[in-house]
């Protein structure tokens, strides 16, 4: 809401001009079309996230993003095995670290995943609650866009990182479980996902409104 | 299960199993064989002039002791070491009997051969918590005759009378102060007799028994450099896994070897019988990895329509239907139909639940076996030589002297290594036979072994309670449900009008009095492969008693050890368990009721294998899960041969008793597949579920040995469930906590 | 198979193996050194932990053609290494060992923790060594050899 502001004053602007020109036929007509756009945009935008918000939540993406001191593994996100914890920053506690599995691409033939650098978010990025629950949407989509929160990142970063980043791109390419089965990727494409992120920030990065 | 009270004292003792035969190795040192009755070349007390020379070899494969010129002491352990600790404590007996020094000691774990068998079991094994208990008298002969014939050779060599000789730290004193070391004297001690009788010291002379030895295997166990059956590595060895039926007794009915073929390094593919009369392929190659990618790449169809599919849900349901029906008697006291007429408000009944538990010790399963045509050589990691020497022998369709079976050091067992049909040891002979000179290595991956059966059986108890207005038990019944061990295996003639006392020891041979008392047992047939897990039958029953015990204690407004020491039989045979209790009493007073807020303490009191051990458990509830500060022990084993080995069998004993207490400690199976693969799902104790601290007290005792590996088990999961019920006042009778 | 120039405890190693074998089986049965163990091979007990670049990790899991130049020590290189020797001096002076055969990968976790953290408390132990599985659950004895390895190497 905050963000789309400036654009409703300018709007406004525009509606005083119109309204001393042509009557007030005119600017109820004018005014009517602009918050029709405005309202099209921000249902645009509000979709857009909905896809975004179905990936952050998907267990390839939120299973990393979690508010307590452990990572989560498993479509059923179950507490991470064998006593893996956060550590201090994110990459587990020494003797224990993320990287002492994780290597920096997917390990298929024993099953572990991997990527470059593979570490926790931390809990200023985290999804979910205390509980393991996930966030909801407007939570999620408060905090993505906070640049205090998202590791000071504008919108247009937030494209770039979920255009390029390779742990975001590991969600789609996340090897083979130990059993040989291949592990779920989120809900839509990657290529779907950085478009509906375009599409949210051009829509002025909207957020549904909180319960 | 022998509850000796027999006193350790000095003793003349005659060996009555076989004949100890002393001979001089061609090093110049001295061997000391115990022959049984089929050799006729040798005899105790027999001058060694008059018996036929020694055969040519230099070590024969019945050797005890052994002391080379450089005063080495080289003894033969007769059973397998996997953490208990043998390989450190018998060595130790027989040293201190010896008065060797125990820096000098070197100790060997022995082959498989007669004269190893276990002097009270008679056959070679570990099991029972016997390692001590059954070979303490036997090692202390060993060490005393051939300190007889040092002494002998060393008062021949200075003319005196071998009485007025001593001996110590492997030097013997004569009287005008000579002295000699015993490697000085070994190739002279070889041509002494070998008494026939000897005196053992008392146990105020002991030098090495009860003080507390480090274990002698325990650098090369930090350095890497000690080798497990696993780390074998012979000249051409080939590696074997094998990809085995879903469920048990199912069969190959085709199987697609196309790719696993193409794998660089594979050199066979092809079907062998495995347990419960299935079959399965084994794929032979260069090395571990490629035997394992191998197996990945293998399409196998299976034929399951004849086998029984078990559930544990299904088995469960039936088990508690079961309960609801008197089964076959194990105990029987006083008036059966007492419990009949007890008023419902003086009426317990409690239903408990208790799942498969897999062993999965930390070495997956693994045999060597080379197989040469008229003869074959076996390296395994086994409690059980006897059997699975014989085993190995049945499969190459030859007689056991042409198979020499090596005992190789094991990483944990708990009884995982202990089976008697051998089902490991068949797989390894039937590969090997088909690569006649080449070692064939069949290694067991962990997810074999987690799904592979041999579980601590599911079992159901049902007990009904009736109180008298003392608050003490008046009636009690109670029926057991779960499958026989020994059922179907050479061990079946041990059970008595069908009742296989494994499954209810611990309940019907419990030391409370109770008037009205019966117990009886159902053994349901169910496909799944049941073992031995440490502590047998008392991992449920001492859960069971000792729940209830407390339960009923807290009914009765009585303290917890007060209770049970009302209700403990006053006899001989409940000594052990008394002391045990008296000693935590004791060792608790200081601390037990001064617990902070959010903490509560249990305890619980059980006699396994011939051991009291009582037990109490500080714990809070930390994420769901028991936390556990701290443990005290304590514990009357008798005489405490190695003290230090005890207090680390029972520090750590306790956590591995966890394993069937914290969630994630069970084995499930659905539609005849067990649902777990590995330690990600079958998930043991680690270190954050250990108590943060247990002390050990050891009762003082100069009686007879008992057993130390199995009795830490029994009582720490009772105890921490009897603090968790102080603590949110509800009752868990299933395990393993999957809430608390 | 592919080539693969390993350095381990400081000496340099070529290998000829399948891309996909993981470190701990080109450790046993290329190199022959079979200190390191195999337990569970998904990660689960630290039975075959090494040191990676410094870090300890569960040789199991990485394949040969993940571990590019890092250099690998093995338990067989404690015994001259200053830490290594303590904390293997400290577990023989507790008698901490029973079976053993997890000793290994918990002294590697052990050297790396007090490589890092030289005075742990008895959290930092449990956190560091947790997913070390012990079957014969020697954890007491470990945590206080941990601690003696630590006075050790004030």
């Amino acid at each position: 809401m905050r963000i789309s502001k400036p654009r409703t004053r300018a709007a406004g602007l525009i509606a005083s001009a119109l309204f001393a020109a042509f009557g007030a036929w005119a600017l109820l007509s004018a005014s009517n079309v602009e918050a029709k756009r405005q309202a099209d945009k921000r249902a645009e935008g509000l979709a857009a996230w909905g896809q975004v918000y179905g990936v952050l939540t998907h267990p390839r993406c939120i299973n990393c993003h979690t508010a307590t001191n452990y990572p989560q593994q498993g479509d059923e996100r179950r507490r991470h095995a064998v006593n893996v914890l956060r550590g201090p920053d994110g990459h587990g506690v020494v003797g224990l670290n993320c990287v002492s599995c994780h290597q920096k691409a997917n390990a298929d033939s024993t099953g572990v995943p991997g990527g470059p650098d593979w570490h926790l978010a931390p809990l200023s990025m985290r999804w979910q609650d205390e509980n393991d629950q996930p966030l909801p949407s407007d939570e999620v989509c408060r905090q993505v866009k906070d640049p205090r929160r998202n590791g000071n990142m504008s919108p247009q970063a937030l494209i770039k990182h979920n255009a390029e980043a390779e742990l975001v791109l590991w969600a789609w390419e996340p090897g083979r479980r130990p059993d040989g089965t291949v592990r779920s990727t989120p809900p839509v494409s990657h290529e779907e996902f950085v478009a509906a992120t375009r599409r949210w920030v051009e829509a002025g990065t909207p957020c549904p409104s909180g319960k | 299960m022998t509850n000796s009270n027999t006193k350790v004292e000095g003793l003349r003792t005659t060996s009555r199993r076989g004949f100890l035969r002393a001979t001089a190795t061609a090093a110049g040192g001295l061997l000391v064989a115990l022959y049984l009755d089929k050799h006729t070349t040798a005899q105790e007390g027999v001058k060694p002039s008059q018996i036929p020379p020694p055969p040519k070899k230099d070590y024969p494969p019945d050797a005890f002791v052994r002391v080379t010129p450089d005063n080495k002491v080289v003894i033969q352990v007769n059973r397998l070491e996997f953490g208990q600790g043998v390989h450190t404590a018998l060595p130790l007996v027989l040293a201190d009997e010896l008065d060797a020094d125990w820096s000098q000691v070197v100790s060997e774990l022995a082959p498989a051969g007669d004269v190893y068998k276990d002097p009270l079991f008679g056959i070679q094994m570990v099991g029972g918590s016997g390692s001590i208990a059954h070979s303490f008298t036997q090692y202390r002969e060993l060490g005393a005759k051939t300190r007889a014939m040092l002494v002998g050779a060393a008062a021949a060599r200075w003319n005196v009378s071998p009485d007025r000789c001593r001996t110590a730290a492997g030097v013997v004193h004569g009287p005008a102060g000579q002295s000699l070391k015993y490697g000085e004297l070994a190739a002279d001690a070889a041509r002494q007799p070998v008494p026939a009788t000897v005196r053992l010291k008392e146990p105020s002379e002991f030098k090495l028994i009860g003080k507390g030895a480090r274990r002698l295997d325990s650098r090369a166990k930090c350095d890497g450099s000690l080798k497990f059956g696993i780390d074998l590595d012979l000249p051409g060895m080939l590696v074997a896994v094998v990809a085995r039926p879903p469920v048990w007794g199912a069969k190959v009915k085709s199987f697609d070897d196309s790719a696993a073929r193409k794998v660089e390094g594979v050199r066979e593919v092809f079907e062998i019988p495995v347990t419960r009369g299935g079959t399965g392929v084994a794929i032979v190659a260069d090395r571990y990895w490629t035997a394992k990618r191998a197996r990945d790449l293998l399409r196998v169809e299976w034929d399951d329509s004849k086998v029984e599919r078990a559930d544990s849900t299904r088995l469960f349901e039936q088990y508690r239907q079961l309960a609801r029906t008197a089964g076959l008697s194990a105990a029987a006291r006083g008036d059966a139909k007492a419990i009949e007429r007890v008023a419902p408000a003086d009426l317990l009944v409690a239903e408990y639940e208790f799942p498969y538990l897999s062993h999965s010790p930390m070495e997956p399963l693994n045999t060597t076996v080379r197989f040469d045509g008229d003869a074959a050589e076996v390296w395994a990691g086994s409690q059980f030589q006897t059997f699975d020497h014989m085993a190995v022998a049945d499969v190459l369709g030859l007689k056991p002297d042409r198979v020499t079976f090596h005992t190789e050091m094991a990483g944990g067992g708990f009884g995982r290594r202990a089976v008697p049909d051998s089902h490991v040891q068949r797989e390894a002979a039937s590969i090997a036979k088909r690569f006649k000179g080449t070692p064939i290595k069949l290694v067991w991956p962990r997810e074999d072994d987690v799904r592979g059966g041999y579980y601590r059986p599911m079992h159901v108890h049902r007990v009904e309670i009736g109180l008298g207005s003392d608050g003490l038990p008046h009636a009690w019944r109670h029926v057991v449900v779960g499958q026989s061990l020994l059922e179907g295996t050479p061990f079946a003639m041990m059970m008595k009008d069908g009742v296989d006392s494994s499954t209810v020891e611990g309940v019907n041979d419990t030391h409370y009095a109770v008037p009205n008392f019966s117990v009886t047992v159902h053994h349901p047939k169910v496909n799944v492969p049941v073992l031995w897990w440490r502590s047998v039958g008392h991992t449920h029953s001492a859960f069971v008693m000792e729940t209830l015990i407390e339960e009923l204690a807290a009914r009765a407004k009585m303290e917890p050890l007060a209770y049970r020491r009302k209700l403990i039989r006053q006899e001989p045979e409940t000594k052990k368990l008394l002391a045990a209790i008296d000693l935590l009493d004791e060792k608790t007073a200081a601390w037990r009721d001064r617990v902070p807020q959010g903490h509560a303490v249990g305890f619980a009191a059980h006699e396994s294998f011939g051991t009291g051990v009582a037990c109490a458990a500080e714990v809070s509830i930390r994420n769901g899960r028991p936390w556990i500060h701290r443990v005290t022990v304590a514990v009357d084993c008798g005489l405490a041969v190695n003290p230090l080995t005890v207090e680390s069998q029972f520090q750590a004993g306790v956590s591995f008793g966890l394993s069937q207490l914290m969630a994630g400690g069970q084995i499930t199976l659905k539609d005849g597949r067990v649902e777990q693969r590995n330690f990600d799902r079958y998930v043991p104790p680690y270190m954050p579920d250990a108590p943060v601290a247990v002390d050990v007290h050891i009762v003082p005792s100069a009686e007879a040995p008992t057993g130390c590996g199995e009795p830490p088990v029994p009582v720490i999961s009772p105890a921490v469930v009897n603090a968790l019920s102080k603590l949110t006042g509800k009752r868990y009778r299933t395990l393993p906590l999957v809430t608390v | 198979m592919a080539k693969y120039q390993l350095n381990v405890n400081g000496q340099s190693r070529e290998v000829s193996a399948d891309p996909s074998t993981p470190l701990l089986w080109v450790l046993r049965e290329d190199l022959k050194m079979t200190g390191t163990k195999f337990g569970c091979g998904v990660s689960a007990c630290g039975a075959c932990t090494v040191h990676v670049a410094g870090v300890a990790t569960r040789s199991c899991v990485v394949p040969i053609a993940l571990l590019g130049e890092r250099p690998v020590v093995t338990i067989e290189a404690m015994a001259q290494d200053p830490v290594g020797r303590a904390v293997q001096d400290a577990w023989v002076e507790k008698d901490v060992v029973q079976c053993g055969y997890c000793q290994s990968g918990q002294i590697m976790t052990a050297v790396a923790l007090l490589r890092h953290t030289p005075r742990p408390t008895d959290a930092n132990i449990d956190e560091s060594l947790g997913g070390n599985l012990c079957r014969c659950a020697t954890y007491v004895r470990i945590r206080e050899a941990v601690h003696l390895a630590a006075q050790k190497l004030k």
